[in-house]
């Protein structure tokens, strides 16, 4: 069957997320962006939410179970607030997802407690790097076996809070495949950068390169232990997670820029009341509402197993690119020269639009 | 029920067995009928009155009170306690039709889009009148008449008349109609064919405007009413489409749907209205059919020349047409998810009008977007007529055009998100 009804309690989480995202996060964007300052506090209030904790288990110190339809769900309502507060909230889920979905059962029981239980704690992964091909699918950073343990070499970019992280989960190319190894702090070898990635947005959400100079870990911080894992359940759930969050940034500017083209007047009219802006703001719901259900569709597959989930997820990602790119765009454009003015937050969601073709990585489900 | 995306069963059953009459039936028909425009494909329209019949329905239009049963949808049948799926396994089949043909698909035998405003604003005695035939011996159709030369999409601005003769209490009607999909097939009493009949637009108090304007049955055979022209098209040419003319057409009081009370309000006129709401993800659906078809074929032919689509690599490593043929799949799917929603809400009795509408833009946008990429990317193979592509191409882009243009539909969607009306978003 089909359906389109979020559960009643997809429903009240959906409407907690949307509270936290637009009276905190989204009040204090612009001021975090500005400042590069997120206050922990805001963090915090969005770690209550529980939305990490309700997708592990109870064994592994959680309340709930997985699920990718949530997750987008959350993600899209959380989104909408502020992107940079969100990735922040969701941070040590880089980390703790990827331990739930594919991890063994020692890793389980001695990460995810230590990473859900209590207050928010920088845990956080490394997959990005700094190359324009950059592939999640064929990395330049290095796994290679020696003895009892795996040697990692090469460099990491756009890593959130890895300045403070306890442990990040790098993504390393071991024999030609993507693999996940758990490495702790102050690991000999591995260099966090003193400055903080600068980029076009996000300025708020503390990035960081991380260099691996032949770090040694042992053979058992291999994601899934011996045998490793697949990779593709990961990537898929972080397309998803993208995509999701795209629209969620998407559609902020969406109804930011249709309640002021329903303010604004020109010419003796709301200017909402011109077609040139009114079919802008049809086709920018349109294209947002096709790429919202392309991805609700790919975390379902995900949640039951479909075989063609991974490509969908890679579909929706794609689609989510132009889609943002689209949406964002025309936000600013209604806005005209009051768009382009800081005052206003449509040129910082336009900023996000573009970072969605880079992306992948920073958020999972 | 939470959200979902499994496809329900009896959907599935009826595109596998749509898949082998569109291969059968319609494709291997595909070219003749497009290089013999006006030829009536009698074995089209036998075969699928028949099966429908076997099927126990006389149409493709869900029935009202037992919307649950596609024609097809056996394995519903009889189960109150599922959620009704009519408009759903009928999108369904539509998009598995299109995918044959989708001219062909329009001379599918049955109410059409005339059946459907006789269901959405007919009283129950009229439904029972005019909805009958379509389960009869032979295969019936009916037309939608609102298009006139000088009123398209501006429905407002119609200008066939209609008075009532007080003496007989019958209706006298005058006007010149086009573009009637399926026109001939309704009105012109071929022996293989029940009696059709049209659905025709007309003013019953000009000074009303909108609220003046009502709809009325004529029946095939009525005095007055004739196919003037048949049209020469672009694409679907096996499917008719006409200019009817009506002169002093009589037809009986009970023929006008709805009714005949002259309010403030503008009842009539949003009859019609919300037959488009049902109506336009159908027609989307259509459209995404051709869409796939052609979309399908890019990449067997690629398939056939060695070349892979390497899906899951950054776009900065994938070969151009490997990029042109993701982003049209995501346009498809992303399109087809619309129209789901949108019958699913029409399913579940949910005011669909905005679902409806977006979903018949991206619907326009990508079936003439992905035909018009395949021709090109096929080169040769894509513009010959050996091949269904640039068939395909011109069949799709009637899609962005019938049952409200692109442009109307961006203004219907325009009025929903903005909460304005016709006169504050003209």
């Amino acid at each position: 069957m089909y359906s389109f009804d979020p559960t009643e309690e997809q429903q009240m989480l959906i409407e907690a997320v949307n509270k936290y995202a637009v009276n905190d996060l989204r009040a204090a964007a612009r001021e975090a962006e500005e400042s590069g300052e997120l206050p922990a506090k805001l963090v915090s209030k969005g770690w209550e939410l529980g939305l990490l904790q309700a997708s592990i288990p109870e064994a592994y110190g959680g309340f709930g179970e997985r699920s990718a339809v949530t997750g987008v769900l959350a993600l899209e309502a959380m989104s909408f607030g502020d992107l940079a507060g969100t990735l922040a909230v969701m941070t040590p889920a880089l980390f703790a997802m990827p331990i739930l979905l594919v991890g063994n059962e020692e890793q389980k029981q001695f990460w995810l407690p230590k990473v859900i239980e209590g207050d928010w704690r920088p845990y956080t992964a490394a997959l990005i790097e700094y190359a324009f091909d950059f592939d999640p699918l064929a990395l330049r950073t290095t796994a290679v076996r020696q003895g009892e343990e795996y040697v990692l070499s090469g460099e990491k970019a756009f890593v959130p809070f890895a300045k403070e992280a306890e442990a990040i989960l790098v993504y390393a190319n071991l024999d030609g495949v993507t693999q996940g190894f758990i490495v702790s702090k102050n690991t000999a070898g591995l260099t966090i950068s003193n400055e903080r990635e600068k980029l076009m947005s996000l300025n708020a959400l503390p990035m960081y390169r991380v260099k691996l100079d032949e770090v040694k870990v042992p053979a058992s911080n291999r994601l899934g232990g011996a045998s490793g894992h697949d990779f593709e359940p990961l990537l898929a759930s972080m397309r998803v997670a993208a995509a999701s969050a795209a629209v969620g940034v998407a559609n902020a500017a969406f109804e930011y820029s249709k309640n002021y083209a329903k303010e604004r007047e020109a010419f003796g009219v709301k200017i909402a009341q011109k077609q040139a802006v009114a079919f802008m703001l049809a086709e920018m719901r349109t294209e947002i509402e096709a790429i919202r259900l392309l991805t609700w569709e790919a975390a379902w597959k995900l949640d039951n197993g479909k075989e063609d989930a991974y490509i969908e997820a890679y579909l929706a990602s794609t689609g989510a690119i132009d889609m943002a790119m689209m949406v964002t765009d025309r936000a600013v454009q209604i806005l005209g020269g009051h768009g382009y003015i800081r005052d206003h937050p449509v040129e910082m969601w336009m900023r996000n639009g573009r970072g969605f073709a880079t992306f992948t990585g920073l958020a999972i489900v | 029920m939470p959200i979902e995306f499994e496809p329900p069963k009896p959907i599935l059953q009826t595109q596998f067995v749509l898949k082998t009459v569109a291969e059968e039936m319609m494709r291997a028909k595909s070219r003749y009928f497009d290089e013999h425009e006006h030829e009536i494909p009698w074995d089209y329209i036998e075969f699928m009155h028949n099966a429908m019949k076997a099927m126990g329905a006389g149409s493709l239009a869900p029935k009202e009170k037992s919307s649950s049963e596609g024609e097809e949808g056996k394995g519903e049948r009889g189960n109150g306690k599922r959620p009704p799926i009519g408009y759903q396994m009928l999108a369904a089949q539509i998009e598995a039709l299109a995918w044959g043909d989708v001219g062909m698909y329009l001379c599918t035998p049955g109410g059409g889009l005339g059946a459907a405003a006789v269901q959405a604003a007919g009283t129950p005695e009229q439904k029972e009148k005019f909805l009958a035939r379509f389960a009869g011996e032979k295969p019936t159709f009916a037309a939608m008449c609102m298009t006139e030369a000088g009123a398209g999409s501006d429905t407002a601005s119609i200008r066939a008349r209609a008075v009532l003769d007080e003496k007989t209490n019958e209706w006298v009607i005058n006007g010149e109609k086009i573009f009637v999909t399926a026109g001939d097939k309704s009105l012109t009493e071929y022996e293989k064919l029940g009696k059709g009949f049209i659905v025709v637009w007309a003013s019953i108090d000009p000074s009303a405007g909108r609220a003046g304007m009502r709809a009325f049955v004529v029946e095939a055979g009525t005095p007055g009413v004739k196919v003037t022209k048949l049209e020469r098209k672009m694409g679907i040419r096996v499917s008719d489409t006409a200019a009817i003319s009506l002169v002093d057409v009589r037809v009986p009081f009970d023929h006008l749907l709805g009714s005949p009370t002259i309010e403030k309000t503008t009842t009539g006129f949003k009859g019609a209205m919300a037959t488009f709401d049902a109506t336009r993800p159908l027609v989307a659906a259509s459209g995404i059919g051709v869409a796939r078809a052609a979309l399908e074929f890019l990449k067997e032919k690629l398939a056939e020349n060695g070349i892979q689509i390497r899906y899951g690599l950054p776009r900065q490593k994938l070969t151009n047409i490997e990029r042109e043929v993701i982003d049209m799949e995501v346009m498809l799917r992303s399109a087809w998810l619309m129209v789901i929603k949108a019958v699913w809400m029409a399913d579940n009795k949910k005011p669909n009008a905005l679902e409806s509408s977006m979903s018949k833009v991206k619907a326009g946008d990508v079936t003439t977007k992905i035909t018009q990429k395949v021709v090109e990317i096929l080169g040769p193979l894509g513009y010959s007529r050996e091949f269904l592509a640039e068939k395909w191409f011109r069949d799709a882009k009637i899609t962005d055009i019938y049952e409200g243009t692109g442009q109307i539909n961006r203004l219907v969607v325009a009025r929903q998100i903005l909460g304005y009306s016709g006169a504050e978003l003209r």
